[in-house]
């Protein structure tokens, strides 16, 4: 065995968008051993809780994270209304829907863009990150927001989406869905992105169930864990299937994603074909009383919201279990044994939201 | 295995010509629902206080004896909470973002009273 050292990665390194550090003690070149230290961004939103009425804490966590906000707000708000026993018409359903998916493909898109920057494709990333340009178009014109969209509310959600501009919206993801496939067989087929994702960071299935991964992650090892088969909002009104690949490495952590891409483009014309006319919300009067969790599938895995109520408009806990918490044991298996120069690639592979993971 | 898989999109980037917005040559197209700044019609307020209580970051102060509506732009969070409680509707989202500034910016806005418009 020769010497060991340690390497610091992070929390400031040029592939990494939120502050993540890794002490990296290496063999040589290789990596035995992965210690994270998580807790640069920590804001504490669960304890605002306590400072702010339930109606107001739906703003706040809307803004744990900046990619999955829709979804974040969706969780807190489907968490309160099955403690308070409200039941959302059905229009507002798939409105959450559609604007959960097209989440999901702002982050997948974002994601793609940020995996082909950490091995130095620039032009890949540049026009993937073009894709998701029209994206935050349409949230900005739906919603008024390009990030954060203050839609979702307990009830119900608070703008409609006229029909003419649905259909916009669907004939938009005609054209991304032949566009997407230009990039995603750059993805998938060049031989330049294949050596650097194909058998990088090998996560079998037994180890992605023993570590309880989530999401793209937990897919791409061949476990279909997908939290939309559950049905929540009008996703038991769609048709579609986990996508899953079984390989467990890089290569299939993207392929999974970019299936999640053309299955999100066919979720939101689905959703826009069975959408149906009516009311937007329902007016929730009283304050909650009780307990209830609530689980989701956002774009990085499953996220469990668990809200207790006291009859107050205080609540008593919220809790945020995030995908990428879930995940980082995953990360550090998949470290062990790998390259330093792969390190970058893995870390990504995760798809880390650090901000969610801190809370 | 490809590795000219990129080439035919590279081509037809070269001939569409760039794809960003070319400001501030040309202005970014700003939607109806695009959420600046928030506005109010302070003849239309009766101050009693509904906005800064809902507000989730305590942004607005409202002084009824002096008949004052202040805002914090920078804790300001373009939520529209503060509109969609307000029992006179006089508080809307304008299109247009706040103008960047160095300092923590409070916009105070008083109420002309009907002796003071005669005047």
């Amino acid at each position: 065995m020769g010497k060991r050292t340690i390497i610091p990665f992070g929390p400031q390194h040029p592939v990494l968008p939120e502050p993540i550090h890794l002490d990296l003690v290496l063999d040589d070149e290789t990596v035995v051993e992965a210690i994270p230290q998580i807790g640069y961004i920590h804001r504490g939103l669960e304890k605002l809780v306590e400072k702010k009425d339930y109606q107001q804490y739906t703003y706040v966590a809307e803004r744990i994270c900046g990619i999955c906000s829709f979804m974040h707000g969706m969780g807190y708000c489907m968490a309160v209304e099955e403690i308070m026993n409200v039941e959302i018409p059905e229009r507002a359903k798939f409105l959450r829907t559609i604007w959960a998916e097209l989440s999901r493909l702002h982050s997948h898109l974002l994601w793609l863009g940020l995996l082909a920057d950490a091995f130095g494709f620039e032009s890949l990333f540049m026009h993937s990150w073009r894709l998701r340009e029209s994206i935050l178009d349409i949230f900005e014109e739906t919603t008024g927001g390009r990030v954060i969209f203050s839609v979702c509310d307990i009830g119900g959600v608070r703008k409609d989406i006229s029909n003419e501009t649905l259909q916009k919206i669907a004939a938009i993801m005609d054209r991304m869905e032949k566009e997407t496939k230009e990039i995603a067989d750059v993805f998938l087929n060049d031989s330049s992105v294949k050596l650097r994702t194909k058998g990088v960071g090998v996560l079998t299935k037994q180890q992605a169930f023993d570590l309880g991964a989530v999401g793209p992650m937990a897919k791409a090892s061949g476990l279909s864990h997908d939290m939309r088969t559950t049905g929540y909002a009008a996703y038991c009104k769609l048709n579609f299937q986990p996508i899953t690949a079984t390989e467990g490495d890089s290569y299939a952590r993207t392929v999974v994603r970019i299936g999640e891409v053309f299955q999100s483009y066919d979720l939101i014309k689905q959703a826009i074909a069975l959408i149906p006319e009516g009311d937007i919300k329902v007016k929730v009067t009283g304050n909650p009383n009780g307990e209830s969790f609530m689980r989701g599938e956002q774009p990085r895995g499953e996220v469990l919201y668990y809200v207790k109520a006291n009859g107050t408009k205080f609540l008593d806990r919220v809790r945020v279990r995030t995908p990428t918490f879930a995940n980082l044991p995953a990360l550090l298996e998949t470290l062990k044994g790998c390259s330093l120069s792969d390190v970058p690639i893995l870390i990504l592979t995760i798809d880390p939201c650090i901000s969610c993971t801190e809370r | 295995m490809s590795i000219f898989s990129m080439t035919k999109t590279l081509c037809k980037s070269i001939l569409h010509g760039p794809y960003t917005v070319q400001y501030p040559l040309k202005p970014k197209e700003k939607y109806e629902r695009t959420r600046g700044r928030i506005e109010i019609e302070i003849n239309d307020c009766i101050f009693c206080g509904m906005c800064s209580r809902r507000c989730p970051t305590g942004a607005i102060t409202i002084n009824k004896p002096n008949q004052t509506w202040s805002i914090e732009r920078l804790s300001c969070i373009q939520c529209n909470y503060c509109g969609e409680v307000c029992p006179k509707k006089c508080l809307h989202m304008a299109n247009e973002y706040t103008t960047p500034s160095y300092d923590k910016v409070r916009d105070e806005y008083a109420r002309v009273s009907d002796n003071q418009e005669n005047n």
